[in-house]
């Protein structure tokens, strides 16, 4: 079977500090792929080199693409890459505000995409954003309400439906739960959980929350000063950490 | 019944014919000459020079004359004027370290080679309304005192001394041709050259409240005056058939270096670094400002943070400091608008219709 | 007549050069916005320097040129542009829509259908569709270069979901050719349809902006909708009354201030024509 996204050495530098290095590893259709390590160990940076927001020094990032097969993103023309990245790519931002319009009304949120990639019917578009605010447990009332008036929670579910909704085969995912309580996280892992289930979501979730990883990917990466330490199925690298970082990172969940 | 409005021509004339008259005022009030407004209103002359971007005191005077006294109009009238001129060429670049200053001060040394000079300034007047001033006729003015009638001495840049030691980045000479603002549109990201070249004719009024700006913490750089000064400098040209450039005259300038704070980064031990204000005329206000955003808007090259303050927004500050440009589009809302306002008109009529609201009376037609 | 103060049309000959250059670029790519170095002009930016601007460099001293302003010839700006080349290129003026073979224009396009050989030039005050969605014009020259065009359906999609149509009654954009979308200048709507396969010439200049751009006949223009919400030509439900076309666009004028008001052709030369052929609306004396 061909990957969905094969990434090959993957390297970013800055000066003489190391972001990420020499990171390879294959995304297989309707797999989750989780990457946790403490802040600054260089997960967001290659969550960024791969969703093309950062160019790495060096490595390829192939996606299996719809028309052409597998081709390396970072050598595609500006307009493949931004086409890419309103179809079959998605990303959702740690803060909802850098993902959403907050001056554009919930369903115009929503249909940005449908609109960027030619849909024309108003009704249909309406429809398919009305179905989509739902899917993500929002009010179908509040469609033409401004996303500032949403709550965080609210805010994050509008994220994804925004991303989600032109069926993106790939989801990029950068701390969807962080900065949200603990009883709205709670919720918003419940409804990944679903989305990633009935739709049969590849994705690639970085974060430093393990909770977050249990409950939705099926392998895991660590990452510690831009290597990765440790990877495999993410209930043998909980259960069973070989590398003293990864037991030291469980431990210290455990704890808690 | 409709009239149509007729007679548009006979109203522009009248309207010409009384502006000519009020330009006049009192007629038995004698009349300006251009040579007074020259010698009396310089530093008006100055900032119309300047802005308008052509170095001759006499038509600035009488754009000053012609616009009543509207500076940006006066500016407009010389830019109008300038853009129609034909260009023999480009001169040599005028070397402000020749300069025979009137005026060269540094803040940031208390003594230096080539001595503070203070010249002609108000920093240190008392700011009292001079009533001696309002009667006419008053006595000759105090001369001055000249200091000595010896040559004078050479008057090195202060930031050579820093460079000296290293303590301020380089600026290397280069003698690229700069590009040229008022011959090819203006596009984004400008360098540093066409910055300049906007700054130096941008509205004195934008720049310094930008310059303030990052005073008051908008992307504050800390800036020292390292040095100010005001002369007049040659202005050469190479002429093709001699061989050799020549001066053809010389032009009164303000040039103002900073020297602002830098921290280092990992790769770059701390040293200062620089902004850079030159400009037509004795014009120190504008010369400060443009210092101060000229190093606010070089964030990206020197590795600082964008605070997304204004100043340091290359497409906000030239896209905005044109007085011409924003004059003229201020202004242009004055002219009849019926077309757009009449169709606007009818979508809220429309929507008012559909939304259920009851028109307050129904108009007799 | 002609100032000799200045070159024909007052430009020199290398401006009007580099002006044609930017004309000629902008009819091979129609509705592709061309940086050009504007010139100060002798009237303040905004009030038409750069219809002038492009006015002046096709100008010939056999053109015949019509100036209209709001649809009318003799409203002041109008009149005192005309008077501008009237001075600086002595070329024969007309009010008549059908003899002139030069137009230029702020805010319409005449009802008279215009013909092969005529060129029409707008007068633009902001020629970017896309300006006031996304204000860095660095970023909406790459929304046009990759033909990212999604956030203009948002604006109209937002004015249908908060008042049921699209909210624009003017400066409507359009797509041309099916490429790029362009602002048509502030005309009305209603104008819009005009602005497809025209048999004339169309220049945009818009100077402050130091921007060309060009629709060359019969060119297919667009205006942006949705198909369950079509574009629609509006115009005053009324006749004119003076001369009682049912199909121009009319001003509405306010005749007293007891609410009294009546509809006329915005297009002074098309009201006049009518009225000489005969025709009278319901106001007419």
């Amino acid at each position: 079977m061909t990957p969905l996204l094969s990434v090959q050495g993957v390297t970013k530098r800055y000066g003489a500090h190391i972001g990420c290095a020499d990171v390879s590893f294959d995304l297989y259709p309707g797999e989750v792929m989780g990457i946790v390590g403490e802040s600054g160990s260089g997960k967001s940076t290659l969550l960024n080199c791969m969703a093309g927001h950062m160019a790495p020094d060096a490595g390829k990032v192939v996606f299996d693409t719809r028309t052409d097969g597998p081709r390396d993103t970072l050598t595609m023309s500006e307009p493949e890459r931004r086409m890419l990245g309103r179809t079959d790519w998605a990303f959702v931002h740690q803060h909802a505000r850098d993902g959403l319009r907050m001056g554009v009304s919930a369903g115009g949120n929503v249909g940005e995409r449908l609109m960027a990639v030619g849909a024309r019917h108003y009704g249909d578009i309406r429809a398919r954003a009305t179905d989509w605010l739902e899917r993500v447990e929002i009010a179908p009332g509040r469609i033409d309400d401004r996303p500032t008036t949403f709550s965080g929670g609210m805010q994050q579910r509008l994220q994804i439906a925004r991303n989600l909704v032109t069926g993106p085969r790939l989801v990029f995912m950068d701390e969807p739960t962080g900065g949200l309580d603990v009883s709205v996280q709670a919720r918003l892992l419940d409804l990944l959980r679903g989305l990633v289930r009935d739709m049969g979501l590849s994705a690639i979730i970085v974060t430093h929350d393990l909770a977050v990883v249990r409950l939705l990917a099926d392998r895991l990466m660590v990452m510690k000063s831009g290597h990765v330490v440790e990877a495999g199925l993410t209930d043998r690298v909980l259960d069973d950490p070989q590398h003293a970082y990864t037991q030291l990172l469980v431990s210290s969940v455990l704890q808690v | 019944m409709y009239v149509a409005v007729k007679g548009g021509e006979a109203a522009i004339r009248n309207a010409h014919a009384w502006l000519a008259e009020e330009r006049r005022g009192d007629t038995s009030v004698a009349e300006l000459s251009i040579a007074q407004i020259r010698e009396q209103l310089s530093l008006a002359v100055n900032r119309v020079m300047a802005e308008g971007s052509l170095y001759d005191p006499d038509l600035a005077a009488l754009a000053i004359k012609q616009a009543r006294g509207d500076l940006i109009e006066a500016v407009f009238l010389i830019r109008a004027y300038r853009t129609t001129l034909p260009r023999f060429g480009a001169t040599r670049p005028v070397e402000t370290a020749d300069m025979a200053c009137d005026r060269r001060i540094s803040a940031t040394f208390k003594d230096l080679p080539g001595g503070q000079i203070l010249g002609p300034t108000f920093d240190y007047t008392h700011r009292l309304l001079d009533f001696k001033l309002a009667a006419e006729g008053g006595k000759e003015v105090q001369q001055a005192e000249q200091a000595g009638d010896a040559a004078p001495a050479p008057v090195p840049h202060v930031t050579g001394f820093l460079n000296r030691e290293g303590l301020i980045e380089e600026a290397p000479r280069d003698d690229t041709p700069p590009p040229d603002l008022t011959r090819e549109p203006l596009e984004m990201p400008a360098d540093r050259a066409l910055r300049l070249q906007a700054l130096t004719r941008a509205d004195e009024g934008f720049t310094l409240s930008l310059a303030y700006s990052t005073q008051r913490g908008y992307a504050r750089n800390h800036a020292f005056v390292g040095e100010l000064r005001i002369g007049t400098v040659a202005v050469e040209m190479d002429i093709p058939e001699l061989g050799f450039a020549i001066d053809i005259g010389e032009i009164t300038l303000t040039e103002c270096e900073t020297v602002n704070q830098f921290t280092g980064s990992k790769t770059e031990p701390p040293q200062f670094t620089r902004g850079y204000g030159l400009v037509f005329g004795q014009t120190e206000r504008k010369a400060i400002s443009m210092a101060l955003v000229d190093r606010a808007l070089r964030w990206e090259e020197l590795g600082e943070d964008d605070m997304g303050a204004p100043a340091q927004d290359a497409e906000f500050v030239l896209y905005h400091s044109d007085n011409i440009q924003a004059t003229g589009f201020l202004e242009h809302i004055k002219l009849p608008h019926y077309v757009d306002f009449q169709s606007e008109l009818e979508l809220v009529r429309k929507l008012r219709r559909e939304a259920g609201a009851e028109p307050m009376q129904e108009a007799a037609e | 007549m002609t100032d000799q103060a200045y070159n024909f049309a007052y430009l020199d000959e290398q401006t009007k050069r580099m002006i044609r250059r930017a004309i000629l670029k902008g009819l091979a790519i129609p509705g592709y916005q061309v940086p050009f170095a504007s010139r100060e002009m002798p009237m303040p930016y905004g009030w038409g320097t750069g219809g002038v601007q492009v006015s002046a460099a096709v100008l010939t001293p056999d053109d015949r040129f019509k100036v209209i302003d709001q649809g009318a010839d003799d409203t002041t700006n109008a009149v005192s542009i005309r008077s501008f080349f009237e001075r600086t290129a002595g070329v024969a003026t007309t009010t008549v829509t059908t003899e002139a073979t030069v137009i230029q224009t702020r805010h319409r396009i005449p009802e008279v259908p215009l013909a092969e050989g005529q060129i029409l030039v707008y007068q633009v005050p902001i020629p970017e569709p896309l300006r006031f969605l996304e204000p860095r014009e660095s970023e909406t020259r790459k929304m046009h270069s990759l033909e990212e065009y999604g956030l203009m359906h948002v604006k109209l999609y937002e004015d249908i979901a908060r008042h049921g149509h699209i909210a624009t009654s003017y400066a409507y954009p359009v797509k041309v050719e099916g490429r790029y979308v362009m602002d048509p200048s502030p005309i009305p709507k209603f104008d819009n349809p005009k602005l497809a396969d025209c048999p004339a010439i169309q220049l945009f200049g818009a100077g402050r902006e130091q921007r060309i751009y060009a629709l060359p006949p019969y060119t297919q223009v667009v205006s942006l909708d949705f198909e369950d919400h079509p574009f629609e030509a509006s115009r005053a439900d009324h006749p004119c009354g003076l001369c009682g076309a049912v199909d121009s666009y009319l001003d509405e004028v306010i005749t007293d201030d007891a609410g009294g008001r009546m509809f006329v052709c915005s297009d002074t030369d098309y009201c006049e024509t009518r009225q000489a052929a005969g025709h009278r609306g319901k106001d007419a004396a």
